[in-house]
């Protein structure tokens, strides 16, 4: 690569979005030319003042009432339930009933084999809906200490809840949702903008614990593991490699 | 409301006015709840966004008589846009001084709406290129140039600031 092509690719390069191949040809050119070394360093630093000085602007506290107020929806602080069912919702109903009864023919089909493809597809949708839906959370507490107890006396099992926030992750609450069939823990953690939901239940054949499984779909990251009796299910549009630092960051506390 | 900052944030770097920014959110929620059908799952603050940014343009076509732009002087500024010049250590200092945030701010709100844009969902909002393009509407090569452009057009406003202070 030369000094047209390396400035022509900076960004890309800065951006970690360039391919393997063009990066590493993109190093090496920087490793032997001072001159694109220091444009390189000079934009990356510019680059991370604008992240960090710049003013990210927080929406004003009574905007989302004013939203609700216009869409029609109740404005019920924790829990924003539509007022009465309007057509959007009759649809989204409709969608998720048909969604039900698909994958349980599906599951009927194809048995075990595909069980954890049906869950990722469960996840995600739990997911989405609870974003869109302004729905992220049952309990809004950051305190470990107030959400797992909220999260217990609902469930027939104790979810592990720890809150992040030292490692970047703070928790943002729990909420309760329906996966595999059953009712089950959702922990939510927030990782600059990015929303990650974390799915537990128990699982009586996930005493061993079980390698990391990956996927994606339709833009979000799943993360799959189990051990000590439950079962893990991380899900973020963060990608795949920070969705990863994170489940390592809750498996080792 | 999930995504509400995002949504703000991107309005309020648009519009460069608060009431404006929150008459545009309001908008793009109830657009974004009329066509909830139209979400086939994936990213959805990036989906968000995007309406934002529709309603915020189909906005200034009406408001239009309204809006002053100034348009930016591209020419002139074009010289002093690469990091390698000296200018820069002028950027540099000026960075590390106790107003630097007034600075970058300030930098930022004289770009053109579209490279503003493209800085914002980039640095702040930490969209990936491909994110980026659904946002913005453009094909996925044109967001790495516009955004080299942007950033080097971002040096050059800041090198004029801190030269003027």
């Amino acid at each position: 690569m030369d000094c047209t092509q390396t400035r022509d690719y900076l960004h890309g390069y800065i951006d970690r979005e360039l391919d393997p191949v063009s990066a590493a040809a993109l190093e090496q050119h920087l490793q032997s030319c001072a001159a694109c070394q220091h444009v390189y360093e000079r934009q990356s630093s510019l680059r991370a003042a604008v992240g960090r000085q710049a003013a990210y602007y927080t929406a004003p506290g009574d905007l989302a009432d004013r939203i609700r107020a216009r869409i029609g929806v109740a404005t019920d602080k924790t829990v924003a339930k539509p007022h009465r069912p309007d057509w959007q919702w009759l649809q989204l109903g409709a969608a998720v009933a048909v969604t039900a009864v698909v994958t349980w023919m599906v599951t009927l089909q194809m048995g075990g084999a595909r069980q954890d493809e049906i869950i990722a597809e469960q996840v995600i949708t739990g997911h989405a809906r609870s974003v869109l839906t302004n729905h992220l959370t049952d309990v809004a507490s950051s305190d470990q200490h107030t959400v797992k107890p909220w999260l217990s006396s609902r469930l027939d099992f104790s979810p592990p809840v720890t809150d992040l926030t030292t490692d970047g992750y703070p928790l943002v609450g729990g909420r309760l949702d329906y996966l595999d069939n059953r009712p089950v823990a959702a922990l939510v953690y927030r990782h600059r903008q990015h929303v990650i939901d974390l799915f537990i239940w128990p699982d009586p054949k996930a005493n061993q614990s079980s390698a990391m499984k990956t996927l994606s779909r339709q833009g979000y990251n799943v993360l799959h593991w189990s051990g000590a009796g439950m079962t893990y299910w991380a899900i973020s549009d963060l990608n795949q490699d920070e969705l990863d630092a994170f489940t390592r960051v809750f498996s080792q506390r | 409301m999930a995504h509400l900052d995002a949504a703000y944030n991107l309005a309020r770097w648009l519009a460069r006015d608060e009431r404006d920014a929150e008459d545009v959110v309001q908008e793009a929620c109830l657009r974004a709840f009329r066509f909830f059908d139209s979400f086939h799952g994936g990213n959805a603050r990036a989906w968000l966004l995007a309406i934002v940014r529709n309603t915020y343009y189909t906005w200034l076509e009406k408001n239009r008589t309204q809006m002053l732009n100034v348009p930016f002087d591209e020419e002139t500024l074009a010289d002093g846009g690469d990091a390698a010049t000296p200018a820069y250590e002028s950027v540099e200092r000026a960075l590390q001084q106790e107003d630097s945030r007034r600075l970058v701010n300030r930098a930022l709100d004289q770009l053109p709406a579209a490279f503003r844009e493209i800085i914002v969902l980039r640095e702040l909002e930490d969209m990936s290129y491909k994110e980026i393009a659904t946002i913005a509407d453009v094909p996925l090569g044109t967001v790495m140039s516009r955004l080299a452009r942007a950033r080097k057009m971002l040096l050059c406003s800041l090198q004029q600031i801190a030269r003027e202070s």
